[in-house]
């Protein structure tokens, strides 16, 4: 078995705007696709964890600063191209798999029903297996 | 280091060590896994509540085994929906007394391991089923919450409801069971993760179950080899890793942090599996980590004996892992250029993989070549996806450039 973190980004720029002005039908509906997939993941034993992120208004950037306290700043910025809505950690068999779990989130509907298709990142977590061939 | 053991302790080996025959004499019996469990569970708590007061019964299993019966049966008795079982079930003769001699673990084992599971299932519920840990355990080894593991455990156990509760002479069924130890075992041994998180817990578990397995097919070579195997590699687990869980190559190893009990009992039952044809996998791995581990300095290794033992490997099986590790046995026999040659056939069947481009790095560095060498390392530790082998693999670069 293999860890995954899907990450699910949502398009900067329209972070304020589109979700609050959809019908309550169609975002029951998005809600319901991906609650569902959820629930097949915790069905199947794959899923870890899964979160949702807060909105970008309340993200805080921290830079170090090595000559004084560390440096505060709201972001990431409206231009911003993609930003990180929430996020799954799946455990699986194989890449496919978590591939497969994916396009599944990624084609959570929109307005209107039809396929949102938001980009979903899939990353494999390290893992702490030292498989050092003993020759 | 041997201590004492506690009566409380020897009440839990005892426990441990006979739950799996209750089970798998109770599913034997009843054919249903999942009910059988729940069955045996409230004997063993009836167990722990009734001994300590009233003292041992003189044959703990028999009474393991009728208290789960009856629970079963009374379970059975509450279902008005499965009553035309309990009437099977109840005009059954619960085994009394001697209960028959074959080992119903090893059944229970074959079971767990059915082809029908993937690996990673097979090895949940044998660890859950036959090796007696709590779910709460497996979860931790596996680094995932207790309910994701409790839902595959189950979906294992539901996806075996009518598997034949037969010990298979169908040597295929035998492989998979040996397989999924030998995963297993893996599991524990390549997990570097720290000592809270009892990952080392499954080899000794696969260890122990292998055990069980070759006490009752003492005669199986392949069995017999694996055993081997595991003792063989186990026995070098504590000088595998450094203070900062860094991996350290067996040629680099503080030999005298090994397991010598378990060399010594590895080597004679490595000896004895190569004995025992059809000659497969197992025996010869387990003859190649016999002569890695007999002898007390790197520079004493058998090489030729090694690399004659991964010509026998290749020709049983076509995994470009053994191809990979006998082109470094040619190396250390003929030279880093007879093994460079060796590796060039992989690139197609393992392009882009670390291991292939960290045994260049070694070969060349070997050679004297240390930039192309410091290259290779740098290309492994982009590819590999273990966090102590990227900084083994960075640490080797560093050191060359």
């Amino acid at each position: 078995m293999t860890k995954f973190m899907l990450l699910m980004n949502m398009d900067g720029g329209n972070c304020d705007v589109p979700m609050l002005e959809w019908d309550k039908a169609d975002m029951d509906a998005h809600l319901k696709h991906l609650s569902d997939g959820l629930e097949r993941l915790r069905q199947s034993g794959e899923l870890v964890e899964v979160n949702g992120l807060t909105w970008p208004k309340h993200a805080k950037v921290v830079r170090a600063n090595g000559v004084s306290a560390p440096v505060l700043t709201d972001g990431p910025y409206a231009e911003s191209k993609e930003v990180l809505a929430g996020y799954t950690m799946i455990d699986v068999e194989s890449e496919e798999r978590a591939l497969e779990i994916a396009a599944e989130q990624s084609a959570a509907p929109g307005p209107g029903g039809v396929p949102l298709e938001q980009p979903i990142e899939v990353r494999r977590v390290m893992d702490s297996d030292g498989d050092l061939e003993d020759y | 280091m041997a201590t004492s053991k506690t009566t409380d302790e020897h009440f839990e080996d005892l426990l441990r060590e006979l739950t799996p025959q209750v089970l798998g004499a109770v599913v034997r019996w009843s054919g249903d896994f999942a009910a059988a469990e729940d069955a045996v569970q409230e004997a063993l708590l009836a167990a722990a509540t009734t001994w300590p007061r009233d003292g041992r019964p003189d044959n703990p299993k028999a009474w393991l085994i009728q208290t789960a019966s009856r629970r079963f049966i009374d379970e059975v008795r509450q279902q008005q929906a499965r009553r035309r079982r309990e009437e099977r079930a109840a005009l059954r003769e619960v085994p009394l007394g001697e209960v028959e001699e074959y080992d119903d673990t090893l059944r229970l084992l074959f079971l767990c391991c059915h082809p029908e599971l993937t690996p990673a299932s097979a090895i949940a519920l044998t660890l859950r089923a036959v090796g007696g840990l709590t779910t709460a355990e497996i979860a931790t080894a596996y680094l995932v919450p207790e309910a994701t593991m409790a839902q595959r455990i189950s979906r294992a156990k539901s996806k075996l409801k009518g598997a034949s509760f037969e010990l298979s002479a169908d040597p295929d069924r035998l492989r998979n069971v040996l397989h999924v130890l030998y995963l297993m075992f893996n599991e524990g041994y390549t997990s570097t993760s720290g000592p809270e998180l009892h990952r080392s817990d499954l080899s000794s578990e696969a260890i122990r179950l292998t055990r069980a397995v070759r006490a009752q097919l003492p005669e199986d070579g392949q069995v017999t080899g694996l055993l081997a195997l595991m003792l063989l590699t186990d026995a070098r687990r504590a000088a595998r890793t450094g203070p900062r869980g860094e991996l350290i190559p067996l040629a680099e190893q503080d030999r005298s942090l090994w397991n010598h009990d378990y060399i010594t009992e590895g080597v004679a039952l490595a000896v004895e599996a190569f004995d025992t044809p059809p000659l497969g996998e197992y025996q010869l791995q387990a003859a190649i980590a016999a002569l890695h581990d007999e002898v007390d300095r790197a520079e004493e290794t058998d090489w030729p004996q090694i690399l004659a033992l991964y010509g026998l490997l290749e020709n049983l099986s076509g995994n470009p892992m053994v191809k990979l590790n006998r082109a470094i046995a040619a190396a250390m026999v003929d030279g880093p250029d007879a093994g460079l040659k060796l590796l060039e056939p992989l690139d197609a069947e393992l392009a882009g993989h670390h291991r292939l481009d960290a045994t260049r790095g070694h070969l060349y560095e070997m050679r004297g070549d240390r930039e192309t060498a410091a290259e290779h390392f740098r290309a492994a530790a982009r590819a590999t996806t273990s966090l102590p082998e990227r900084d083994y693999l960075m640490g080797k670069a560093a050191s060359l450039s």
